[in-house]
């Protein structure tokens, strides 16, 4: 995917890409192969200070932007938790801060894996999605800041 | 079976098009028609404010209310219906122990003893109220099977122990404690015993006056009744020295701004308008539970935990985690290396529905060097043809995940 592409760009090439499964495991299967392709975080960045804690899996978020660029890793100790993940960052990574600031993640709903963003789950997606919108924010912010 | 399994509307549903497979009854059991008709009835007909009104709807649901309580009494064999506190819950019932028991017994360098397979439940408000008043909370260990490490207990008790507080089973691992030994150990030393008994009661008859126990807990939506309900059994000569726990309305004698009375046992430690609906939902489930009687529960549980834990035990990389003897119908499982999360979240998507995580016994996980497990948890209603789909699911989410 081109870095040159836009968020709704990234978010409907995907969207394409979950067409080709028909049922829910083939679906299941690619998130779980889409986090083990997952760009790994550096070993530095897997501590508590950088962990969002859910009640059934855990998520490491490692910023890594550089002017206002976003760009994010992370892991997760779930394999699905860690396959979502690959997909949110698949379509957030590369967006102006001020895109993600802005941008509804609706694109879940469509591939049908929108219940695992609930902030009931307790799975840390949803902590971090909003850890990474406080962060383009901030990023923002600073670039606005230091023009 | 066919015509149990009636009796529970919520059973008779496709979950992702799937008929459901319910396999989470030690979080909270499925409620029969028995139950929401009592409370739907109630409602309808007797609503009313308890204890205050001398109007026909008050005294039909203040008979209904204390009748509700008797029941309850009768079940567990206390020997008094003022032993019967309600509460909202185990939780709020150890909570009161904690607080009124705990405020006024415990004292700098004491200890409470509980366990390594306790509830956060029983675990978080002793460590609050002995932290107030310098007071330590001492842990049993438990072996590799999941049991009580019982001559560590033994030799844990001390003059400095003021009480044990103790799962009677655990609902991790479903591990049943040998309670009655515990309580005539930890008596013969002058230590009361309280017993976390939510994991118990819907597996067995519980005898409060047999046991002997000072004070014992558990909740009625665990036991096919309502949630936000649940019981304190007290000893009347604990019960009596405690002070209230909450102030506020039924709970008291005469308020005066010189000083206020408290009303009499088990009125004193409930105050505030009580959860109605709540025990005749309760008692509703105890009459329901009498019907099935535990002859039948048991043996029905007992030929389900066998036939899972030989189908499940059949199963590449399951590792069951509570191997005790005498154990609950409860499976606590982890495969291969797959996180509970995923194994959980692929049954789900097959209709069966299972617990995952910690369960609320962090340091009981710790102890295992886990983040949590699988849990599946069984009874009467459950068959053996749920356990067959349980195992084909298991293995599919492995083929999947591992």
């Amino acid at each position: 995917m081109s870095v040159d592409s836009s968020i709704s760009e990234r978010a409907a090439a995907l969207l394409e890409e979950f067409e080709m499964f028909d049922d829910w495991v083939d679906r299941y299967q690619h998130v779980i192969d889409l986090g083990k392709e997952l760009e790994p975080i550096d070993e530095a960045f897997r501590t508590d200070a950088f962990k969002i804690q859910g009640c059934q899996s855990q998520v490491w978020l490692q910023p890594c932007s550089s002017g206002r660029q976003v760009h994010f890793k992370a892991d997760s100790d779930a394999q699905i938790t860690k396959g979502l993940i690959a997909i949110l960052l698949r379509v957030l990574n590369h967006s102006s801060a001020i895109e993600i600031a802005q941008y509804e993640l609706t694109f879940l709903d469509s591939l049908e894996l929108k219940e695992h963003l609930s902030p009931t789950r307790k799975n840390g997606l949803d902590a971090m999605i909003r850890q990474i919108r406080l962060y383009s924010v901030a990023i923002e912010a600073n670039a606005i800041s230091t023009q | 079976m066919d015509k149990i399994r009636e009796d529970f509307p919520a059973l008779n549903q496709l979950i992702h098009g799937l008929p459901l497979v319910y396999l989470d009854n030690a979080a909270t059991t499925q409620k029969p028609l028995a139950v929401i008709e009592a409370i739907d009835g109630y409602y309808r007909n007797d609503n009313s404010n308890v204890h205050r009104g001398v109007h026909t709807l008050s005294q039909r649901a203040t008979d209904a209310y204390e009748g509700a309580r008797a029941t309850i009494a009768e079940y567990i064999g206390a020997k008094s219906t003022s032993e019967v506190i309600f509460t909202r819950g185990t939780t709020d019932s150890i909570n009161l122990v904690a607080a009124s028991f705990g405020g006024t017994y415990l004292k700098a360098g004491d200890e409470v003893l509980v366990s390594e397979m306790e509830h956060h439940s029983n675990i978080v408000p002793w460590q609050l109220i002995c932290n107030r008043v310098g007071a330590t909370v001492r842990t049993i260990p438990v072996t590799d099977a999941g049991e009580l490490d019982y001559p560590a207990f033994k030799a844990s008790l001390s003059t400095k122990t003021k009480l044990v507080a103790l799962t009677h089973v655990s609902n991790a691992l479903g591990t049943i404690n040998p309670v009655k030994d515990i309580i005539t150990e930890a008596h013969a030393m002058g230590i009361p015993v309280l017993l976390d008994g939510a994991q118990a009661v819907p597996h067995g008859r519980v005898d409060v006056a047999e046991l002997d126990v000072d004070f014992y807990c558990f909740s009625s939506h665990k036991l096919f009744g309502p949630t936000g309900f649940g019981v304190l059994y007290g000893k009347r000569e604990f019960l009596e020295v405690m002070p209230p726990y909450q102030g506020g309305g039924d709970m008291i004698d005469v308020v005066d701004f010189a000083g206020t009375t408290f009303n009499d046992l088990p009125y004193k430690f409930e105050a505030g308008t009580p959860h109605i609906a709540g025990a005749i939902g309760m008692a509703a489930a105890i009459k329901y539970v009498n019907s099935i009687g535990f002859g039948f529960i048991q043996n029905q549980e007992a030929g389900l935990l066998h036939y899972a834990t030989q189908q499940l035990t059949a199963i590449d990389g399951l590792r069951i985690i509570g191997e005790a003897k005498d154990k609950a119908s409860v499976i606590s499982f982890l495969i291969g290396s797959a996180h509970p999360y995923d194994v959980g979240t692929i049954l789900d998507k097959f209709g069966i529905a299972v617990r995952t995580g910690h369960h609320c016994t962090q340091p009981l996980m710790k102890r295992f060097g886990i983040p949590g497990t699988v849990r599946a948890s069984f009874t009467f209603y459950n068959t053996r043809a749920e356990i067959d789909r349980l195992e084909i699911a298991i293995r599919k989410a492995a083929a999947m995940l591992l």
